[in-house]
């Protein structure tokens, strides 16, 4: 692709980390999604306004040892198939910051493994 | 989903919350477990505090009921706040106060489901239950409105003796409607203790004849089955998820491992939720019990199949006893009488019962904190 893509958390998804997974919960249709964690860098970082190649290059390429083409590739079909679930917004332009959910609760409650007793 | 529960169950996370909104109902239904006073609610700030110690506790499923959560009107701002932490919204109502505009604003923020009570399909025998005369009619209006939006509505009964006949009527209003349908078969005692509602419980007849309806258990003969002898992963297992992966917390910020199970674990208004959540003791030992701990449940021939309830066996008095209610589903389902049910036919006495009790005002908005005390009624 030559544009750039931004990439957006959608309004109705419902999320939270547990352990080092991120939950999903795509709107109406009740279907439980786990992100990896690859996934769950590109939607923590879907703000909506930072370009999608961008985002790989900062947190993914910087996370995972891969290189920047292939890892723009993955991410784009990756954030293809999340939009496809209603779980990401993709545009050509910048998507408005109103109408994207607070991801820092979802990431601040990742917990200590605690055994039950 | 069982692979989600597993793993909060491992990590000891909260993962589901039912937070009652308000105690308050604009229906009084005859077998309602709630006092409906307002005894000092959280105000909007409190629960707002509430729900973001939650969502970093890790909650994720979090069900907002009462009472009637429409009769809040801060009910939208709460509910907007919540899905801002991203929580997966389930909602429960009578739907008698939402009309199109409500069930627009629901559509918007991303609600997961909205489960409506609807206790006949008959006007004089639902409202005769709500003792709300229309309310069958609004509800409805109200769930066509919500599917009109494109929402998930769950139709929630509760089979009594007012609405026995009345199971398949729901059912096939249900499925005109659009809605998915649930049939509780048990009407619990009051939260304070009182027994009054249980004489409204269909009896072991209608749960028989229940029972052996595929439309509502799928394999009769497998629903049915001879219990298999307890063994030792049975006797090992978790009686259910209260205060394992779920909890309650009432309209006082009163803390229990579940809205059947008034066991106060603290207050959320003198403690944060995960401190509650992660050191009461009342948790801990709820936790700790297994099958193997339960006194009669243990040598029960029902023991690896019974849905036994620890909640509404601790409101007959011990968390590790049983639950008449579940013995005598398990007996209407098999014909085989659990080990509580024969040492109650040699040994008939009245049922002990929990009373929970209003303790004197702390402070100011602290007016009704509530709390189980060790008192029993009867024997």
């Amino acid at each position: 692709m030559s544009k750039k893509l931004y990439v957006a958390r959608s309004p109705r998804i419902a999320a939270r980390m547990l352990g080092e997974e991120m939950l999903v919960m795509a709107g109406q249709g009740s279907t439980l999604f786990t992100l990896n964690p690859t996934a769950t860098v590109l939607w923590q970082a879907a703000d909506g306004a930072t370009p999608l190649d961008e985002i790989v290059e900062r947190r993914i390429c910087s996370e995972f040892e891969v290189k920047p083409e292939e890892a723009l590739r993955d991410a784009e079909a990756l954030a293809e198939d999340l939009a496809k679930h209603g779980i990401l917004l993709i545009s050509e332009e910048p998507i408005a910051s109103h109408s994207i959910p607070s991801q820092s609760v979802a990431n601040k409650s990742r917990v200590q493994e605690q055994q039950q007793p | 989903m069982r692979e989600m529960s597993d793993r909060a169950l491992r990590l000891g996370v909260p993962l589901s919350v039912q937070l009652d909104l308000t105690y308050r109902c604009n229906e009084q239904c005859v077998h309602c477990y709630l006092d409906h006073d307002d005894h000092g609610e959280m105000t909007t700030v409190e629960i707002k505090h509430l729900l973001k110690e939650m969502a970093e506790a890790g909650v994720f499923i979090l069900t907002l009921s009462g009472g009637e959560i429409f009769m809040r009107k801060d009910f939208f701002e709460i509910l907007e706040y919540a899905r801002a932490l991203t929580f997966c919204i389930k909602l429960k109502t009578n739907a008698v106060l939402i009309r199109e505009a409500q069930a627009a604003r629901l559509r918007d923020l991303g609600v997961e489901s909205i489960q409506v009570s609807i206790y006949s399909h008959r006007p004089e025998v639902h409202d005769a239950i709500t003792k709300v005369p229309g309310s069958l009619r609004r509800s409805i209006n109200a769930i066509r409105f919500l599917k009109s939006q494109g929402l998930k509505v769950i139709i929630a009964n509760v089979l009594m003796t007012e609405n026995m006949q009345d199971y398949h009527g729901v059912r096939a209003l249900a499925d005109e409607l659009g809605t998915e349908s649930t049939l509780d078969p048990t009407v619990t005692p009051m939260m304070d203790g009182g027994r009054s509602t249980l004489d409204l419980n269909a009896g072991e007849s209608a749960l028989r004849t229940l029972f052996r309806e595929e439309t509502f258990v799928g394999d009769v003969d497998e629903f049915c089955a001879l219990p298999p002898a307890p063994d030792e992963n049975s006797m090992e297992s978790l009686p259910c998820s209260a205060g394992h992966t779920a909890c309650y917390v009432s309209p006082y910020g009163e803390f229990y491992p579940c809205v059947q199970f008034p066991l106060s674990c603290g207050n959320v208004r003198q403690q944060r939720f995960i401190d509650i959540w992660r050191n009461s003791e009342q948790l801990k030992e709820v936790r700790s019990i297994r099958l193997r701990d339960l006194s009669s449940c243990s040598q029960c021939a029902h023991g690896s199949t019974c849905t036994r309830c620890p909640g509404l066996a601790f409101m007959e008095g011990n968390m590790r006893g049983p639950s008449t209610a579940d013995c005598e589903k398990s007996f209407a389902r098999t014909g085989i009488p659990s080990a509580n049910l024969l040492a109650k036919k040699q040994n008939p006495s009245v049922p002990r019962l929990v009373q929970i009790q209003l303790v004197p005002a702390i402070t100011g908005s602290r007016l009704s904190h509530m709390g189980a005390s060790a008192n029993a009624l009867g024997a």
